[in-house]
């Protein structure tokens, strides 16, 4: 093992000769946040005593998921035992990349705050098809990547094989992919070693006006927004005044420092140094990932490129279970969003559920993450409508909506309705061909092209109606494939569709928590399956209740939910009474726990088993 | 049988003396007062039943007073001579005595005879006193049935259940068919005005003929009142855990429906009438003014193991063991486990759900806005009959009564 590294460069005053910007790329659980860890002990920023497991991701639920969801930048100094640079101490910025599809954006500002990356693939699996996507995102920032294959001490572990994979991918020898254990330690010095010799340094113009990419921006209850930035040209200095490019806001810098891991201020930052600004904004909003920072004096008069507004991708009705709980999910959306520049919200009312939000996400695992923490860190219990994408419809007379919730589906002559759709990317063993090409052409897939990566690992490439992926394809690919598919996805835009709306009706009445769009072809399925499903969740009532699915005013489905013919208790004598009045409470609380839907009585279990994803519009059978 | 549950609520202490609260007894002598006398005693436990009954002819309490078959009517008396006590100078005279059980007539006439003679000792009974026994079919004779009548009783309730063998089969009853419809003409014999039958329809296996059968058997007895009761299956019977394990089928609610209706087509064919959701009289003379009481709001003092009172707001619920029930009267204690003291709304709810049932129904003027809605909904959707209504009373339409729990449910809003 090394010697703690000796003349450590200051932030501010560092050589970019001798700084290092790199990123790791991998799949969940193939042990990137272990890899980080090990770097931080070996580097000696963090000591053995207090390292804790995956010391960088913060929340419980990433932490619990095994998955990052918040990047965070690490200055590491690392003085290399060998090759060009030896016992120099150089610095290694380490950026720690979200690893999940919906958040290809965020990873794409990462990258593009490094020059290099590490591609790092279990042994025992290969590499995955988030991993993939993000490996091609990071050719194309020209990105020198530096293969790796983790799990190297696992007994299931094929190196042989997956260093094959790994070089046809990347062009390279397959002795050039370095094998580790970031759980024992083996072989992270070299890995270290090499980043310093193989990865470029930034380069930038010191001289000129200072551009700093905003790569991340946390926000924190004691200090407000945290920015993490990477500086490209000039320098930024504390106490000085900036400039958010994207917005013109101006703010003055109250700390600029780097983490190490923990935040430790600084003078400044120079070119090619990535470290954190705080400003005193409480909202993440007003420090956008992908924004160039600089000075309001004298400041760039072009940004850096690649900036992006956030755009959801996927809506969702919130609805919380109590009615009176609506301001206090008003509260923790708000709470989130200060965290969360990506989520959108905005009230909305449904007859069946009351009053909510309507809430976009960048993708389904966004949803469930902000569902999950509403749930558990704000102790709310939510129903959740299906969910759906947002669709352009088209009018004879020319006018277009917008729509993000099917009750919101306009009615009268429809000329085209599109769709958003998206370029999928799966891998999988080559035996599962045939059922992943089933699934996508149940759902509505156009196979674009297929690839075998090794002898038996293939990639096939789909545009796929990204309504169709956003209830339970994954879990259908999973189940299918015996888990060892993976799905990456990108939007590239829409289609024109044969898309209805399908309409649910209780009595008569209208459920539009039960609305969805679909296409023609699945309309009578959806509306077969969902009426048949209520007939079983709606209880007997006092008279018939027909349960009706219909395209505007053709009914599609129905069922019957005959009426109640007794609902009496036979005997009622003096040793009855004090039974009957506290039963008759109970039901009376039950009553309360109904929503009345026009005259009909419908339990809340109902709305949450119907709204649950197997029943969504996509899908052609239940799961399971 | 007419008794009570085996599961008793939760409720406040009894004081030990048996105290009632002074406002319970504020305008006592505008409500009649009765007297529910409980016999715990079975032969044989049927299958349906979870009152609070045992077949065991001595149980003993923790303190070693023993109740037996042999001494029950005087320790009931005991606290029959409690209630003297505490309802302390009640000056109102008993207008109606009903022995439930269990089966009463397990145990001797003259020990039944005893039971209502201590009530009228304590009590004094009004001239025109109701005083009925619960009686098994296999366990009177036209002996036995002239001692109580000459021991005061005026009324009989027999608990035929069902004409159909392979029905009282599944009940675990004992008596032969056709045995009940004779023991209408003995009580006749024995100078009986009133004879009630208690029926039972949606027993597992029974078909609608067999209810028919049932029907015209026990009318074809020319009994006075006729109670017919669909077979509820409590938790923790013989017939609950056998519909559990599959051995028999339970009876669907929509053919409970369907016999209630055979029911009331039947018995109004023969003249009898409904005045409570389960029961039917000949003439206003023949309903059970007892079970009126309960409905109306009355007192009643229920003496014996695991038996309910009430007395102007307060109602309160015995120990059910016949053992710790006499070993308390032995101590001079009251036997009552719990008590509850009802709110007003306690007793605005309780009318309207006891009241509803009847076939007079219950004033509009108990509702509330949200109710009174709800009714006229109901008047719309055919549950409450509309002329009463104009009259300012919620009474039940034929399919109203069947759904009468669900009417209450919407009135008490």
């Amino acid at each position: 093992m090394p010697a703690t590294p000796t003349h450590v460069p200051e932030p501010s005053r560092t050589d970019p000769a001798l700084i290092r910007n790199f990123c790791i790329i991998a799949h969940i659980d193939h042990g990137k946040s272990t890899l980080a860890d090990r770097m931080l002990q070996l580097t000696g920023v963090v000591e053995q005593r207090q390292m804790r497991a995956q010391y960088l991701d913060r929340m419980d639920i990433e932490r619990e998921r095994g998955i990052t969801i918040k990047s965070q930048a690490v200055r590491l100094p690392w003085a290399p035992s060998a090759g060009e640079g030896r016992d120099t101490t150089h610095v290694l910025n380490m950026i720690d990349t979200p690893g999940h599809v919906d958040f290809t954006y965020e990873v794409s500002r990462s990258l593009a705050a490094c020059e290099g990356c590490i591609l790092l693939v279990d042994a025992a699996q290969g590499i995955e098809a988030q991993t993939l996507a993000n490996l091609y995102l990071a050719m194309e920032n020209e990105l020198t990547i530096i293969p790796v294959l983790n799990k190297i001490d696992l007994p299931a572990a094929q190196p042989e094989k997956f260093a094959a994979e790994l070089a046809h991918l990347i062009g390279c020898d397959p002795a050039d992919v370095l094998k580790v254990s970031a759980k024992t330690g083996e072989g992270v010095a070299e890995l270290l070693d090499k980043v310093v010799a193989e990865v470029p340094p930034p380069v930038g113009n010191a001289d000129a006006p200072a551009r700093a990419m905003i790569f991340d921006s946390v926000y924190d209850a004691y200090r407000g927004v945290v920015t993490y930035v990477k500086v490209v040209d000039g320098a930024l200095a504390r106490r000085e005044r900036i400039r958010m490019m994207s917005t013109g806001a101006t703010h003055e810098l109250l700390e600029i420092g780097v983490s190490s891991p923990e935040m430790s201020s600084s003078d400044g930052l120079g070119v090619g140094e990535v470290g954190y600004l705080i400003t005193g904004v409480k909202d993440v909003r007003q420090s956008k990932v992908g924004d160039t920072v600089t000075l309001y004096s004298k400041g760039a008069t072009e940004p850096l490129g690649g900036y992006k507004d956030p755009k959801p991708m996927v809506f969702s009705g919130l609805y919380p279970l109590d009615g009176s709980d609506y301001p206090e999910l008003r509260e923790a959306l708000d709470k989130l969003q200060l965290n969360d520049a990506a989520l959108v919200y905005e009230p909305e009312t449904s007859a069946a559920l009351g009053f909510g939000f309507r809430v976009g996400f960048l993708g389904l695992l966004h949803l469930d993450v902000i569902r999950e923490r509403l749930e558990r860190e704000f102790g709310l219990g939510l129903i959740a409508t299906a969910p759906n994408v947002i669709y352009r419809v088209v009018m004879e007379d020319g006018t277009e909506y917008q729509v993000t919730n099917p009750s919101e589906f306009p009615t009268g002559k429809i000329a085209e309705v599109h769709e958003p759709v998206v370029r999928a990317t799966l891998l999988a063993p080559s035996e599962f061909i045939g059922a992943i090409m089933e699934l996508c052409q149940t759902r509505r897939g156009t196979l674009l092209g297929m690839d075998y990566l090794s002898e038996d690992r293939v990639e096939l490439r789909y545009t796929l109606p990204l309504a169709e992926i956003v209830f339970d394809f994954f879990d259908a690919l999973k189940s299918k494939t015996r888990g060892y598919a993976s799905l990456d996805y990108e939007p590239t835009g829409e289609q024109a569709a044969d898309l209805v709306k399908v309409d649910i009706l209780l009595h008569g009445d209208k459920v539009d928590a039960f609305s969805a769009i679909t296409h023609k072809e699945k309309a009578y399925a959806y509306g077969v399956r969902l009426v048949a499903k209520l007939r079983e969740l709606i209880p007997r009532q006092n008279f018939e209740v027909p349960i009706q699915a219909a395209i505007g005013s053709r009914v599609i489905a129905r069922e019957t939910v005959r009426a109640i013919r007794k609902d009496v208790l036979a005997k009622c004598y003096g040793g009855d009474i004090s039974r009957k009045r506290k039963l008759l409470e109970k039901q009376k609380e039950g009553k309360k726990r109904m929503k009345m839907v026009g005259n009909v009585e419908v339990p809340q279990e109902a709305f949450i088993a119907v709204l649950s994803s197997d029943a969504a519009p996509g899908d052609g059978k239940a799961k399971k | 049988m007419a008794g009570m549950p085996s599961v008793l609520p939760d409720g406040a202490p009894v004081p030990a003396d048996g105290a009632l609260p002074p406002h319970a007894l504020d305008g006592a002598a505008e409500r009649p007062l009765g007297f529910y006398l409980h016999v715990p005693y079975c032969a044989t436990r049927c299958g349906y039943c979870d009152f609070n009954t045992y077949t065991a002819a001595e149980l003993r309490g923790s303190g070693g007073a023993l109740a037996s078959r042999e001494n029950y009517a005087e320790t009931l008396a005991e606290e029959i001579r409690l209630a003297r006590k505490v309802l302390g100078d009640d000056p109102r005279p008993v207008s109606t005595i009903f022995v439930g059980g269990g089966t009463p007539t397990l145990l001797p006439a003259a020990d039944l005879v005893r039971m209502v003679g201590a009530v009228r000792e304590e009590f004094g009974l009004a001239a025109d006193a109701e005083v009925t026994t619960e009686a098994n079919p296999e366990s009177v004779t036209p002996r036995s049935l002239a001692e109580l009548r000459e021991g005061g009783f005026n009324r009989v309730s027999f608990g035929m259940q069902s004409a159909r063998r392979h029905v009282l089969r599944v009940l675990d009853r004992t008596h032969t068919p056709g045995r009940p419809e004779r023991c209408v003409a003995e009580a006749r014999a024995a100078g009986f005005e009133h004879v009630n039958l208690d029926l039972i329809y949606g027993t597992p296996g029974e078909s609608d003929d067999d209810w028919r059968a049932s029907l015209d058997a026990a009318l074809g007895a020319g009994p006075d009142h006729v109670s017919a009761y669909a077979l509820i299956v409590e938790e923790g019977t013989g017939l609950a855990r056998r519909i559990r394990r599959g051995e028999v089928a339970p009876t669907d609610d929509d053919v409970h429906a369907d016999r209630y209706l055979l029911a009331e087509e039947r018995l109004s064919a023969a003249g009898l009438r409904w005045y409570e959701v389960s029961n039917w009289a000949a003439t206003e003379a023949a309903r059970c003014r007892h079970n009126e009481l309960y409905w109306r709001g009355g007192d009643w003092w229920g003496a014996g193991p695991g038996a309910h009172s009430h007395v102007g707001g307060v109602r309160w619920w015995n120990v059910k063991h016949p053992g710790a029930y006499a070993q308390a009267l032995a101590e001079s204690r009251s036997p009552g486990a719990g008590r509850e003291l009802l709110s007003a709304e306690d007793r605005r709810v309780e009318r309207i759900l006891l009241e509803l049932r009847l076939a007079d129904g219950c004033p509009l003027d108990l509702l509330a806005p949200a109710g009174l809605r709800a009714a006229e909904r109901a008047v719309a959707d055919g549950l409450l009959l509309p002329e009463p209504y104009g009259r300012g009373r919620a009474v039940l339409t034929l399919r109203g009564r069947l759904l009468a729990d669900a009417v209450v449910r919407d009135l008490v809003d």
